[in-house]
């Protein structure tokens, strides 16, 4: 038996040395721009200029980087909570979901607060306390299933997204719900949800560069939920379980961890991360429960935040750096589509970004090689 | 084998090992660990690719890409570590990965794979169920599929990592009479192996590994137990001897009465088990793994639910199924398992040794954690237990398996018991490794805490227990006081052989 020389080989690596976290990511991006580059000048486009074009739409322009935080805070709060939970193991695949219920019960606590004339920052903080509440008690349901019943997280998590879905086109398009405007012309033709009123809607701090750029409030709770789940998962005795728990579930019994208040209490953080996303939704950007199909529904940010826990390593700080990247990118394909440059090009690169950076993880535990020609193994019968 | 050298980082696990084996020989290959006897058979069956060296098979120079290849030239391993698959069952484990034969269908032909599995088990003695789930059988049972994954494959040079240390006396000369049998069909047996009465007792030749170089070959009828021992350490050692020490016996620590587990099968793994421990006493139970040591064991450390009876540490009963009120009471265990059980691997040996300990004020204050005295604590208890490490931050996987005993052993004694629970607390230990194992056990008798040791290694018993009785199919069989226990009586109990009380 003479096998081919010259085979490509995965190897596991032996060790992981620091630089790789740094130069594989770094080494994906320019082999996504390289092949991206190929699919550019296929389509009679110049890469170069293109590059510079996406660079500046996402970071450079006058109110660039304003709108590419728009984009990135949603994902900021859903990779939080996809980290949140991936950490011990538990795949909260519904950070979508929660997201919505999320949007749901700050919107109600908007609408509830912000029209009792109460000062805003009760309103405001109303709503984050709902959004929290009603992303955790969504994720809850999976959480209790896997706690109780050992269910798959993954495939509750997963089909609860389309049950909030459903609730949330049902409050304003079949019902005349809450959440609806029942009131006024337009309500008359077509079904619409409430407007927030203006104390419940989110302030905005300035930054003094590029001509000033507006910071959500919502960025500024994602940084804080960053802090705080960092400090959680590293220094306090809970995250110590949930890291033994993530490990080696036999090792948390043995010591006698309890399982099934971890797996609730992991949900429903991961959850209420989600959840305050949808807050910051109603509350920095659409000043209302936008419920419309096509409207913050089809923006999968709960999906993308899988994606974005995933390129951070499910470390908190590095999940807002990537929301900021993944959001600029977002950002740029908006303004980059034009008559000239076809939005499914835009798509075509931002996937293939996103590819090669989950590709190359592979890069970082694996390591390739190319195996020598190998000699002939002789078949030898025993004697 | 010629001039094999391994490197990994940090360490040469092989440094120019030549070994050789003959049709037809049970060949051992001795030493201590990391001596470089895992490295050395991982390169031959195709795991590791050797940096300098090569390797001739029947005379022709062989290059392993893979695994697989090494199969397919009938090299096969039974990894100390088993290579299974837990939720599968015997007969699709057998034929995992296996694409010459039965594997190769599309469509496995169930039935047919049993019915050859069985033949094989029945011909070697190696009793276990076809259909059984991995998951479901104990230490014992699973090594002997592994043995049958290698026999199916038809391998013609076996080798076997460490194969008895889960096996009783009797066990083991049957597995032994199995291994000759082999030899004289023409198969080539590489017996790896740190226990030195065995090695002498299969082996026809023996090569001894130490620091990762071969020092000797030598002809197994040649040697005796006490010149190998000194080739293996580089120095005279003593066996396992009993040490008579002055042990004040006192009150009783835990007390089962009438136990009854069950166990992962559903069936009753511990039937009406009563016993006592006293402060200060080894009391040891004998028995081959899956007679109901792991349940008994788990019963205790309140892991698992006692179906009846009642466990008792200290005059306290502990809350069943809830292991933190067992350890609030005093009670430490030493699991047989220990990477899985005993550890988290992916974690650091300084979280791992404040495993049990980070709810405790001096390592958490309010809900946080004192990141600082963990490491501190870490470093000490590396230092004390001289846990061989790169660091508190290693990983517990990367270390050897004495070092992660070691681990274990210095969590468990760190939080002051009252009573410790040892599973086969030396199983796949070396030499010096199992002197410092039982001298720890010794020393905490000495203290006053109860030892409840569970092994299945008579020697070990024999040499560290005042009590010994012999736990077969759930039931206590018989109750010998240790320094006038005969081996072969307690042997024979062990397989069933003697009179139910």
């Amino acid at each position: 038996m003479v096998r081919p020389g010259g085979r490509l080989r995965i190897e596991r690596r032996l060790r992981q040395p620091r630089w790789l976290v740094v130069a594989v990511p770094a080494g994906s991006l320019v082999f996504a721009f390289l092949a991206s580059g190929l699919v550019l000048v296929a389509t009679g486009h110049d890469p170069l200029s293109s590059y510079r074009q996406l660079l500046d739409a996402a970071f450079v322009n006058n109110g660039a980087i304003g709108q590419t935080l728009i984009s990135a805070t949603p994902l900021a709060f859903t990779g939080l909570a996809a980290a949140a939970a991936f950490r011990m193991r538990l795949f909260n695949i519904g950070g979508e979901g929660q997201l919505y219920v999320g949007a749901i019960a700050a919107a109600a606590a908007g609408l509830y607060f912000g029209g009792s004339g109460g000062p805003s920052a009760f309103a405001i903080a109303a709503m984050v306390v709902a959004g929290c509440a009603g992303g955790a008690a969504w994720a809850l349901i999976p959480g209790a299933l896997r706690a109780f019943f050992k269910t798959n997280e993954i495939i509750t998590s997963l089909m609860l997204n389309y049950v909030a879905g459903y609730v949330l086109t049902y409050l304003v398009f079949n019902t005349e719900s809450y959440w609806r405007q029942t009131t006024g012309f337009n309500a008359a033709v077509f079904p619409t949800s409430k407007p927030l009123p203006p104390s419940a809607n989110w302030p905005t701090a300035t930054i003094h560069v590029q001509g000033g750029v507006p910071l959500p409030l919502g960025a500024g709770i994602a940084l804080l939920a960053a802090t705080v789940v960092w400090v959680l998962y590293r220094r306090t005795r809970f995250g110590f379980e949930v890291q033994v728990l993530g490990d080696s579930p036999r090792a948390a019994q043995y010591a006698g961890m309890r399982t099934r208040r971890k797996i609730l209490a992991v949900m429903a953080i991961s959850g209420a991360l989600a959840g305050l996303g949808g807050a910051s939704q109603d509350g920095d950007f659409r000043h209302t429960l936008d419920a419309d199909p096509n409207g913050l529904q089809k923006q999968y940010y709960g999906y993308a935040g899988i994606v974005v826990a995933a390129l951070g390593r499910y470390n908190p700080f590095a999940v807002l750096l990537v929301a900021f990247l993944v959001g600029g990118l977002q950002n740029a394909g908006n303004t980059l589509q034009g008559a000239d440059f076809p939005s499914g090009l835009v798509g075509v690169i931002q996937g293939l970004i996103l590819f090669s950076a989950l590709g190359g993880e592979l890069l970082v535990r694996y390591r390739l090689r190319f195996a020598r020609r190998a000699e002939a193994t002789p078949v030898v019968e025993p004697a | 084998m010629r001039g094999i050298t391994k490197r990994f980082p940090g360490v040469v696990a092989n440094d120019g090992v030549d070994f050789e084996a003959a049709v037809g020989e049970v060949h051992a290959l001795l030493g201590e660990n990391g001596a470089g006897k895992s490295t050395l058979s991982n390169i031959l069956t195709g795991l590791y690719r050797p940096d300098e060296g090569e390797i001739l098979l029947y005379g022709r120079r062989v290059e392993f890409q893979s695994p697989r290849d090494a199969l397919d030239a009938g090299i096969g391993m039974v990894h100390q570590h088993f290579r299974l698959v837990e939720p599968f069952t015997v007969a699709e484990n057998v034929i995992l990965g296996d694409h010459r034969g039965e594997g190769r269908s599309f469509r496995l032909r169930r039935r047919a794979i049993e019915r050859r599995v069985g033949e094989i088990s029945r011909r070697y003695g190696l009793h276990v169920d076809p259909r059984a789930r991995i998951w479901q059988l104990s230490v014992g049972e699973q090594q002997r599929v592994e043995i049958l994954k290698a026999l199916y494959r038809e391998a013609r040079i076996l080798i076997l990592d460490e194969p008895t240390a889960v096996l009783t006396p009797q066990e083991a000369e049957a597995l032994f009479a199995t291994l000759r049998e082999m030899a004289a069909e023409g198969r080539t047996v590489i017996f790896i192996s740190h226990k030195l009465h065995e090695v002498k007792a299969v082996a026809d030749r023996v090569t001894v590994l130490r620091g990762g170089r071969s020092i000797a070959t030598v002809q197994g009828a040649e040697a005796t137990p006490r010149s190998l021992a000194a080739l293996m350490v580089g120095r005279e050692v003593a066996g396992p001897e009993r040490v008579e020490s002055a042990r004040s016996v006192g009150d009783i620590v835990l007390e089962l009465e009438d136990v009854w587990v069950t166990g992962d099968r559903g069936a009753d793994a511990v039937c009406g088990v009563s016993l006592a421990v006293r402060t200060g006493e080894i009391v040891a139970i004998a028995g081959v793994a899956g007679n109901g040591q792991r349940e008994l064991a788990e019963a205790v450390a309140g892991i698992r639910p006692p179906a009846r009876g009642s466990v008792r540490v200290l005059g306290r009963a502990i809350r069943a199924g809830d292991p933190r009120s067992a350890i609030r009471a005093g009670v430490a265990y030493v699991p047989e398992d220990r990477l899985g059980t005993g550890l988290a691997p992916s974690l650091s040996i300084a979280s791992n040794l404040a495993l049990k300990a980070y709810r405790e004020p001096h390592v958490s204050r309010g809900p946080l954690l004192r990141l600082r005295a963990i490491r501190d604590r870490a470093l000490e208890l590396i230092a004390r237990y001289r846990i061989a490490a790169p660091g508190p931050n290693a990983q517990a996987r990367q270390l050897s398996g004495g070092n992660l005993q070691k681990v274990v052993l210095a969590r468990e004694f760190s939080g002051r018991p009252r009573l410790l629970v040892a599973a086969a607390p030396t199983r796949g230990l070396d030499v010096g490794a199992i002197e410092t194992v039982h001298a720890y056990l010794r020393d905490a008798a000495a203290n006053g805490v109860g030892v409840l040791l569970i092994s299945e290694d008579l020697d070990e018993i024999l040499a560290l227990a005042d009590r010994v009785a012999v736990l077969y199919e759930g039931r206590l069989l018989g109750e010998f006081a240790a320094a006038e226990a005969d081996l072969e009586e307690i042997g024979l109990a062990m397989a069933g052989g003697h009179d139910r009380r």
